[in-house]
């Protein structure tokens, strides 16, 4: 499958080693639509290509933004990219959060760094029709409060009737006055209806393991647990091979998996 | 008369008529010959390179060429390669990456010409069944694979019915040969080769409009009763003297129900990690992207290769590989292939050709993994 290309039509850091892009169709024309969840393999000129997740507006799709952790060799070639440059994208893949079939209940997102990022397209849809939903809460974990992404928009989500966020850090700094420890200490002291929630997890492997444990102890069934998985990925059809876990070609029925799909597989080691 | 209830005659010194006619027809031969001291598959230009004579002595880790005392042409078990280097090429150009003077990009395709159109002589059941869970790999899913479909719509079968076993096979234990079975795998033509008193020659049988049309320009005569018979027998005792079984009998159950077995373990402080069982493979098809600049700078390739599940870097990410050990790699592979490979395709990914045994340098046997992994 061919990328085509697509301009940068803006940039912005977020924090020291993450950024945002604002890409757009080039030569102009209409973006395809995206589900919030999916994600796109952007290829940077001659560095190769990298799956990245769509961290936009589904309601703006004409703006498809990405943000993007610098890591490595494709991700520091994306980084390099200024207002003009253009990339190549192939996307959108996967399925996303099932959103639309969660209208009704309370609401969980929880993100571990970079992962705030495939969520917020789903934030921003659950914000957009508040009246569908109960009670939103967002819980951040972040290592410093440096690398909390978004802190702004945070601060505007916090205003939002219904909204409730909450951000821990693993090393705080002299300013912080928040919690300190991992993401699944925020999920001990919140109140969860079991039968009427869902959660919505993205952050790394040890992460989503543990929180989903504990949001099993507090009762929520594995099917109202949904996480976004993170492979290797070379094509994102399903033909590389190299994004399975189990039977499970992540780049096509996943990245999100509602846990009872997954729970089997995630409970072993390396596979 | 459907095409299959005729059966003909060939005699092997008109074999040389096949390749005419088909040469005739724009098809390339791709069959069997003796190079560096095996049986590989490659372009054929005449019958005259198919490997009159050899067989070969196939066994866990080894592989030797045999004279046989007859001159068969297809008396030996499978060719060192599999016929997926043609329709799922090892190195591919997957585009050409264009930088402007203004510096916006342009895309072009790497792989735009027509495919050559190719007759596979010598295919044999189990490698049937390999091309057919390939299609399902490539052509089955949500995508299709467009490299894949063109060369595949370009290929002529030219299939035979196993007269030999190899050391290394177990295509009974899978159900996929030694017969060919045109309601399971489609072919053009099928050949049983006859060697006997009676002399050398081919029973050929029409699997399709295109294999009949052909058949139809070849120097046949309708075949006897006792020449069907005869080919009938020949394959039913292959059939009895497979080299190799592997109990499938809930296997895929019982793998995944095993996942934490010692004889991971073990079997991994054997083996050596060189991927040769996922190259020979005919059913693997894992690729990797490869991504080159020219010196100017204005211009970049996009090139895809096979990789293998036994490569550290296969599952690399930020963190490090996802499956670090040699133990997770090799169990990957095996599970893949006998267990998960049902829910993903249907089917089993082995066709039992014995290939992954005989190509391992330390003699690694799945039936033997399979069956230390059965016992508790
Ligand atoms: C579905 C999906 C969505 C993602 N969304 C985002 C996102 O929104 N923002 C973001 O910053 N990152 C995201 N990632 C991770 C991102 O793809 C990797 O960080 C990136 O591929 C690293 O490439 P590199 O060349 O910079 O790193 P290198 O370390 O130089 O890459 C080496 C190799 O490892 C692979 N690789 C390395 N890290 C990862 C990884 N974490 N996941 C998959 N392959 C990896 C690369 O493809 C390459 O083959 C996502 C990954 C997946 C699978
Ligand atoms: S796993 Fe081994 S025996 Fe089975 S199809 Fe592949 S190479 Fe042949
Ligand atoms: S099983 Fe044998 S052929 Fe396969 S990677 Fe290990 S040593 Fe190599």
């Amino acid at each position: 499958m061919m990328p085509s290309p697509w301009r940068v039509a803006e940039r912005w850091d977020e924090t020291a080693d993450t950024f945002t892009v604002a890409l757009e169709p080039e030569p102009r024309r209409e973006a395809p639509g995206f589900a919030p969840g999916q994600f796109n393999m952007l290829y940077a000129f001659g560095a190769g290509e990298s799956a990245i997740s769509i961290s936009g507006d589904p309601a703006l799709p004409g703006r498809m933004l990405h943000t993007v952790r610098k890591v490595g060799t494709v991700t520091s070639a994306l980084a390099l990219l200024r207002p003009g440059d253009t990339l190549g994208l192939r996307g959108p893949f996967g399925t996303g959060w099932p959103i639309e079939s969660l209208r009704g209940r309370d609401l969980l997102f929880i993100a571990g760094g970079i992962g705030l990022a495939p969520l917020r397209p789903a934030i921003y849809h659950a914000l957009r029709h508040r009246t569908a939903y109960g009670a939103i809460r967002i819980l951040l974990g972040a290592r410093t409060p440096a690398d909390l992404l978004y802190p702004e928009e945070l601060a505007n989500w916090r205003k939002s009737p219904g909204v409730a966020c909450a951000v821990t850090v693993d090393r705080g700094d002299s300013d912080w006055q928040g919690h300190v420890g991992v993401v699944t200490k925020l999920i001990s002291s919140i109140n969860l209806d079991p039968r009427n929630s869902a959660a919505l997890i993205c952050g790394p492997e040890v992460m989503m393991r543990y929180t989903a444990a504990a949001l099993r102890e507090k009762g929520l069934p594995q099917e109202s647990i949904h996480v976004s998985l993170e492979r290797n990925m070379k094509c994102a059809v399903a033909h590389c091979g190299h994004c399975q876990i189990g039977p499970h070609f992540i780049c096509q029925e996943g990245p999100v998996y509602p846990l009872n799909r997954i729970a089997f597989w995630l409970a072993q080691r390396e596979v | 008369m459907t095409p299959s209830s005729v059966q003909s005659i060939l005699e092997r010194s008109r074999l040389q008529d096949l390749f005419d006619v088909l040469h005739r027809r724009g098809y390339a031969v791709i069959g069997p010959t003796v190079r560096d001291r095996a049986i590989v598959c490659e372009e054929l230009r005449s019958a005259a390179e198919l490997p009159e004579g050899w067989g070969d002595l196939q066994e866990g880790g080894s592989y030797r060429l045999q004279r046989r005392p007859d001159k068969a042409l297809f008396g030996f078990a499978v060719p060192t390669n599999s016929w997926k280097e043609w329709l799922h090429p090892k190195r591919l150009k997957l585009l050409d990456a264009h930088r402007n003077p203004d510096g916006s990009l342009r895309f072009t395709p790497g792989d735009e010409d027509d495919p050559p159109k190719l007759a596979f002589l010598g295919a044999r059941s189990c490698e049937l069944h390999a091309i057919a869970i390939q299609d399902r790999v490539f052509l089955g899913g949500a995508f299709t694979d467009p490299h894949y479909a063109k060369r595949r719509a370009a290929v002529l079968i030219i299939a035979t019915n196993c007269g030999t076993s190899g050391g290394t096979c177990f295509c009974v234990s899978m159900n996929t040969g030694p017969k060919v079975n045109r309601e399971r795998t489609p072919f053009d033509i099928a050949l049983t080769e006859l060697l006997d008193e009676s002399g050398h020659r081919f029973l050929l049988e029409a699997g399709s409009e295109a294999g009949a049309v052909i058949l139809g320009e070849l120097p046949v005569r309708a075949a006897t009763e006792s020449e069907v018979t005869a080919a009938e027998t020949l394959v039913a005792n292959t059939a009895n003297r497979m080299g190799r079984s592997l109990d499938t009998h809930r296997l895929p159950e019982t793998l995944l129900a095993n996942l934490e077995h010692p004889r991971w373990k073990e079997v991994a402080d054997r083996c050596l990690n060189c991927a040769n069982c996922t190259m020979v493979c005919p059913t693997c098809f894992c690729t990797t992207v490869e991504d080159v600049t020219h010196l100017t700078g204005d211009h970049a390739e996009r090139w895809r290769r096979w990789d293998s599940c036994f490569n550290l870097d296969f599952t690399r990410m930020h963190g490090g590989p996802a499956r670090q050990s040699g133990q997770s790699r090799y169990r990957q592979w095996l599970t893949h292939k006998l267990a998960t490979w049902h829910e993903q395709f249907g089917s089993s990914g082995c066709v039992g050709c014995g290939r992954c045994i005989s190509w391992c340098p330390v003699g690694i046997d799945l039936t033997e993994e399979v069956r230390a992994l059965r016992s508790p």
